[in-house]
């Protein structure tokens, strides 16, 4: 029964290291603004100029 | 489909969707409405841009309007306050655009580095409409920046409160996220080490027990005096100021639980109370969040200085130089040219000066002024340049002196909330129980059972579920009244709307509709003759002509030639072999007749004199509607800094015509304001513009009326936008019926209160009970708060 101490240890171990990334992220700022993250992650990369042209030949 | 779509984009801009003139401006097959939006295509085709059409359809905003200047960015000593952080190579601003609307705004913005290389970095805050840009001040100056964002159609709003700070993110909110979430994380944790305890924990387990109670008082610890500390420290606060508030029984029973907890895990009597008190502490700071939270996009705080620039031209031997407004003294001779904002009284000293007051005064017609006459800071100057002497500095001009008034540097008072009232009781009686049942064992020879009863009521009757259905109810409230556009400062203003019984309204912009105005010609004219009217008012900026081409909706057929414009005065031209001539009666050279107050705009064709139009004001949608309601149970005024030529068309609606007053200025409208609350009155003020800052600041709840809340609002309680203007009374409805839920949630967490002092007096209150009965309660009126006021807001059709 003696492995419950180690266990234990261990998970607070761990729930610490999700409160420390809480406050990491909070601090960093992470939470100010929650909106526009979710929309920058849509927008391409780069759009090609050659794929614009040919899409747009596609359509005529 | 396709070709559907292909005929609605072609009748509209390419880039900002308006309708097209009839000979439009085109570039790569694409149609433009005028040469500023041809202008950000260019320049976003040029730097491989395009995609910013691809997001979404007509995504800018019209390039109509004339652009600002910018001299001033390149004063080194405004700069310094304008920015957030500037070292030898780099300098980072935050500036607020209000144009930011779509995903195409912030994919555009964020590769502001494709136009401009030396622009490193920017990144949107889209709920804000802020932009914070880092770039090489080597490479780049911040005015080139600025006009770099004018170019592509996203002007900044620089005004001075920027210079006077920032926004200043709410600090207690920023704090209590942190507690809120080490009493979470103890929370659980303690939770589990409890949950042995409650379960029964067999012989050869025994050992754990006293593991898992240093482990629990382990985190009792942060709880207690991290988390929990501001109850203390409001507790202290109050007893010091001899009132008794919900803070203080708070405190106490935490108090007591972390030490009861203490003295039973060390003497090995009992589990202690840890899980409680973890419980207890994390619910009482999300309610307290739920108080708090407010929005951040939206501004209550703002004074005169946010509607005023940052800096004005001012001459000075014969040329121009941009000078800081707070060091514009008295004496200074300025520039100001169209649309900009005349700073402080001042001196007309050269142009003709055509001014608009509406957001000053509420006077809805634009003023002409003649030489050497004074104008007054705030008006914002239609026709071309105009020079200016200044003879009062900002601070001390006619309107800015209002914030002088002390009513700006008192505290507004603290609105008294219902659980103020109660707790006050609450706290008397429970000490009296406590002390009660403890003295009953003291004499019936029970040491033990008398500190074990006074501590457990002290426990049990820890106030958790009343501290929240305050804020869980409220908090509701201020979600379904933002759902309906009506946003409010704090939680607190929701328990004064239901106590407001007199209603004060401002006339231009609250009442009436400054969109939508109506328009009746006196006098004969043919459809014929109103195509050329309209055909000629199309090619002035002026708000008259864009207003009167906005109501005709004719489309234009024919071009003029001959074009004239005298600013502030008339137009003229030559359509289609008839001449017209648009503009005051002066202008088209009649004999001054007896016109109307109203904004007349007379028309003449061929020498002939047709008559005139007449624009007047509507009422926002709903206003009759709303009166009629609200004037049942409630008592109507009405103060207009405008002239009374509206009266006539107002007195049906207000009880009588003392409780109409017009031409008050804005220090009138805050003495009438303190005048009728020194009759007891509650009063709510709904006000739009600058002048009515006083009044809604003196009244119990201050309401500005706008139709776009990311435009100006002057300091207030409550943000309402003018097209949920008819819901008022709803609005109120909905208040006094989320005062009913409390007190319906307080009947409640008071039951239970006395269901756990049932066990408490007796001095049997087990850990396991107060751990049951506590988040029960909790949970009870959370739900409860939370649908019953959801209910009512179906009922009232705000759902």
């Amino acid at each position: 029964m003696n492995m419950i101490y180690f266990l234990i240890g261990c998970s607070i171990l761990l729930a610490l290291i999700f409160l420390a990334a809480f406050f990491w992220a909070s601090k960093t700022g992470q939470h100010d603004d929650t909106y526009t993250p979710a929309v920058r992650i849509l927008f391409e990369d780069e759009m090609q100029p050659e794929n614009q042209t040919k899409s747009d030949e596609d359509q005529f | 489909m396709f070709t559907e779509k292909t005929a609605a984009i072609e009748t509209q801009c390419y880039h900002c969707g308006d309708d097209l003139p009839s000979n439009p401006y085109a570039i790569d097959d694409r149609q433009f409405c005028c040469l500023g939006c041809q202008g950000v295509y260019r320049i976003l085709s040029e730097n491989n841009l395009c995609s910013y059409y691809a997001y979404n359809d007509v995504p800018g905003q019209t390039q109509k309007q004339p652009a600002a200047h910018f001299e001033y960015l390149d004063e080194p000593s405004i700069l310094a306050d304008l920015v957030d952080y500037m070292d030898e190579r780099n300098t980072v601003i935050t500036l607020y655009i209000p144009a930011i609307h779509c995903s195409s705004c912030i994919w555009l913005l964020e590769n502001l580095y494709k136009i401009n290389p030396a622009i490193r970095e920017s990144r949107i805050d889209f709920l804000k409409k802020t932009v914070k840009i880092t770039f090489k001040n080597q490479d780049i100056s911040l005015r080139k920046v600025v006009e770099t964002l004018v170019s592509i159609g996203y002007e900044p709003l620089i005004s001075s409160q920027d210079l006077v700070k920032k926004q200043q993110s709410d600090r207690s909110e920023r704090n209590l996220v942190p507690k809120i979430a080490v009493a979470g994380f103890c929370f659980g944790n303690v939770m589990l080490f409890s949950f042995p305890d409650y379960f029964g924990l067999s012989q050869l387990e025994n050992e754990f027990r006293t593991f898992f109670g240093w482990l629990n008082i382990a985190f009792c610890i942060p709880v207690t005096f991290y988390s929990g500390r501001d109850y203390f420290i409001s507790a202290y606060t109050n007893l010091k100021n001899r009132v008794l508030n919900l803070d203080f029984p708070l405190a106490l029973g935490i108090a007591v639980m972390f030490i009861r907890t203490l003295a039973e895990i060390i003497t090995d009597t009992g589990a202690g109370f840890a899980d409680t008190l973890c419980g207890l502490v994390f619910f009482l700071l999300i309610g307290k969040w739920m108080q708090q939270r407010t929005y951040h996009h939206l501004s209550f705080e703002r004074d005169y200085r946010s509607y005023f620039p940052v800096a004005v031209t001012m001459i000075k031997e014969n040329k121009t130089k941009p000078l800081p407004l707070s060091e514009l003294k008295q004496g200074d001779r300025i520039l100001i040219r169209n649309n900009e904002i005349i700073p402080a009284d001042a001196i007309l000293l050269k142009g003709e000066a055509e001014i608009d007051f509406s957001f000053v005064t509420g006077e809805a017609i634009p003023v002409n002024k003649t030489l050497g006459e004074i104008v007054y800071a705030g008006g914002r100057q239609l026709g071309s340049a105009i020079e200016l002497e200044v003879i009062k500095p900002v601070s001390q001009s006619y309107l800015t002196s209002l914030w002088n008034n002390e009513t700006f540097f008192s505290e507004k008072d603290r609105i008294k909330t219902f659980s103020d009232t109660t707790s006050r009781y609450f706290s008397i009686v429970l000490l009296l129980i406590a002390g009660g049942s403890g003295t009953y064992w003291m004499f019936a020879a029970d040491t033990a059972k008398a500190v074990a009863s006074f501590t457990a009521v002290l426990i049990i009757a820890c106030p958790c579920a009343l501290a929240l259905s305050s804020p869980f109810t409220l908090a509701a409230v201020l979600s379904i009244f933002d759902r309906n556009k009506f946003y409010l400062k704090s939680t607190a203003v929701v328990e004064e709307l239901a106590r407001i019984d007199t209603f004060v309204f401002d006339k231009t912009g609250t009442i009436t509709n400054p969109e939508v105005a109506g328009i009746a010609f006196k006098g004969n004219i043919t459809v014929a003759q109103k195509q050329l009217v309209n055909d000629l008012a199309v090619n002035s900026g002026h708000p008259l002509s864009r207003e009167l081409v906005k109501l005709l909706n004719i489309k234009k057929c024919f071009s003029v030639d001959d074009y004239g414009e005298k600013i502030g005065r008339g137009i003229s031209g030559r359509i289609n072999g008839n001449e017209v001539k648009l503009g005051s009666s002066a202008f088209i050279g009649l004999p001054l007749i007896n016109s109307p107050m109203s904004s007349a705009v007379h028309v003449m064709t061929n020498g002939e004199y047709l008559g005139y139009f007449l624009f007047e004001q509507q009422w926002r949608k709903g206003f009759k509607d709303l009166i009629f309601k609200l004037g049942k149970w409630a008592d109507l005024h009405l103060v207009s800094g405008d002239q009374d030529h509206d009266k006539k068309a107002l007195i049906p609606f207000f009880p009588t015509a003392q409780q109409m007053l017009f031409q008050q200025t804005p220090q009138h409208k805050l003495d009438y304001i303190r005048s009728l609350q020194n009759k007891g009155k509650k009063i709510m003020m709904l006000g739009d513009g600058l002048n009515d800052a006083g009044a809604l600041r003196q009244s119990n709840v201050g309401v500005a009326v706008t139709d776009n809340i990311n435009n100006f609002s002057p300091d207030c309680d409550a943000i309402l936008d003018g097209a949920s203007f008819h819901k008022l009374p709803l609005f109120i409805r909905q208040a006094k019926d989320a005062v009913t839920v409390i007190h319906a949630s307080f009947a409640i967490s008071l039951t239970y209160n006395t269901l756990g002092l049932y066990f408490a007096v007796q001095g049997m209150l087990s850990p396991l009970i107060a751990a049951v009965l506590m988040p029960v309660s909790t949970v009870t009126i959370i739900l409860f708060t939370s649908i019953a006021t959801r209910l009512y807001a179906r009922k009232n059709k705000l759902l």
